[in-house]
């Protein structure tokens, strides 16, 4: 199906799932890009950098495919919004933290992201079908590397296993934000783009982890995120963020690279 | 400018074929298998390449390349990256394989060996199951360590090799 034959609430559906997606991406790269030099172990560095390319690629790609369906500049939605436009998740409202806290929730995001593209695979919407083969290969290098992780940490001696375990309590409920329903998701569904509704999505990410983290002794999810996941509302944490990403473009919006 | 004869797609897949990898120039955008589609249809000619990487920074550098290499063949020359099939390390040709092996790099390991190499989709991946295994580029050995599944660019995977005690490089299998 091309972007012309979408009906008109099914694009507006489209879009809004486009965003969130892309927004999330970019503002996970972004946070991760922080541990470059910084990082535990000088492989993590390396690990972390890569980690958060890749993410901000796959953005790349993300709102490409929303400027082919809504017209626009790319790089004018991913660098010339206020704070109040973004659309991520809840969940990358948080700054790094410390190890513990980046692995925890890199894993709970790259786990969720998953269900999702999962869900898309197979979309009748052709363009995001091929962008997500691409992304899906690549996000398995991410998921390999972050269940090693959280073996490495729940099962490292008290001090990696407690601050993975409090990383875990509260990330948890900005966590179910990822999947947290889209607006029209059910018009998604019936036009074939979104294999189920978020909901769906959800339960099956949560079913898909609870055999690990029952088997690492891990928090597990609470019942349904509660306010709202995707914004406007954003942390002090996430200004900071902003500010910094946005910094070269709003010295000259015009410049041509 | 007369041209002698008309400019075939054969002709397009020989230049292209010149234009280098701007990471490892040993290897061609041919040998990678990044091209996706050559149309000619008359004055018009059209090239799509799939991205090894969403995130690659070189892609522009290629598809610029590319476009400078073809530019003049016939009037109308256009070269853009597509998703429409997604670029996998399986794509990479034998002599691309070769000329990988020969630069210092060890090639992905193939699609014969899946369900125990990269890349699983749909499902958990298990590191004692999935885990990159690679023969050293220098001297051959199957003795070879994982040391980071991320390198120094995306596409490259970090090894040790037991036997002549060298770091090495593995083009990634996506």
């Amino acid at each position: 199906m091309s972007a012309q034959a979408l009906d008109t609430s099914v694009r507006t559906a489209l879009a809004g799932l486009l965003l969130a997606m892309a927004d999330d991406e970019f503002v996970l790269g972004f946070w991760d890009s922080e541990w470059t030099g910084i990082a535990p172990l000088l492989e993590e560095d390396v690990a972390f950098a890569s980690l958060a390319q890749d993410e901000i690629g796959h953005a790349q790609a993300l709102y490409q495919l929303l400027a082919e369906l809504e017209g626009g500049d790319p790089d004018a939605v991913a660098f010339g919004r206020p704070v109040e436009g973004y659309r991520h998740a809840r969940l990358l409202d948080h700054p790094r933290t410390d190890w513990a806290f980046s692995v925890a929730r890199r894993f709970l995001y790259d786990t969720a992201d998953a269900a999702r593209l999962d869900a898309l695979a197979a979309s009748s919407y052709a363009p995001l079908a091929g962008v997500v083969a691409k992304l899906r290969r690549e996000e398995t290098y991410h998921l390999l590397h972050m269940h090693a992780w959280m073996e490495r940490l729940a099962t490292g001696g008290e001090e990696p296993r407690s601050r993975l375990a409090a990383a875990m309590e509260r990330l948890w409920p900005d966590a179910l934000c990822v999947l947290a329903g889209v607006e029209g998701d059910d018009l998604l569904v019936s036009a074939g783009v979104l294999a189920e509704p978020m909901a769906a999505v959800r339960r099956r990410w949560l079913a898909g982890l609870a055999p690990e983290l029952a088997r690492l002794g891990l928090p597990t999810p609470p019942t349904g995120p509660r306010g709202a996941c995707r914004g406007p509302d954003r942390s002090d944490d996430f200004r900071w963020l902003w500010e910094q990403f946005t910094m070269v473009r709003r010295s000259d919006p015009e410049a041509v690279w | 400018m007369n041209q002698t004869r008309t400019i075939t797609e054969a002709d397009v897949w020989a230049a292209l074929a010149e234009v280098p990898d701007p990471e490892i120039p040993a290897v061609s955008v041919v040998d990678l298998g990044l091209v996706h589609r050559v149309q000619l249809d008359g004055q018009r000619l059209r090239v799509e390449l799939l991205p090894t990487f969403a995130g690659c920074p070189a892609l522009e550098l290629i598809r610029a390349s590319v476009a400078e290499r073809l530019a003049g063949m016939v009037p109308v020359v256009e070269v853009e990256m597509t998703f429409a099939v997604p670029w996998t390390s399986d794509r990479i040709t034998a002599d691309g394989r070769r000329k990988l092996r020969e630069s210092g790099f060890a090639p992905p390991p193939t699609g014969e060996s899946a369900g125990r190499s990269l890349p699983i989709v749909g499902q958990r991946p298990t590191p004692s199951l999935h885990r990159p295994q690679a023969t050293c580029p220098w001297c051959g050995s199957a003795d070879t360590t994982l040391e980071n599944l991320f390198g120094p660019t995306l596409c490259r995977t970090l090894f040790w090799c037991n036997h002549c005690r060298q770091p090495f490089e593995q083009f990634k299998a996506v």
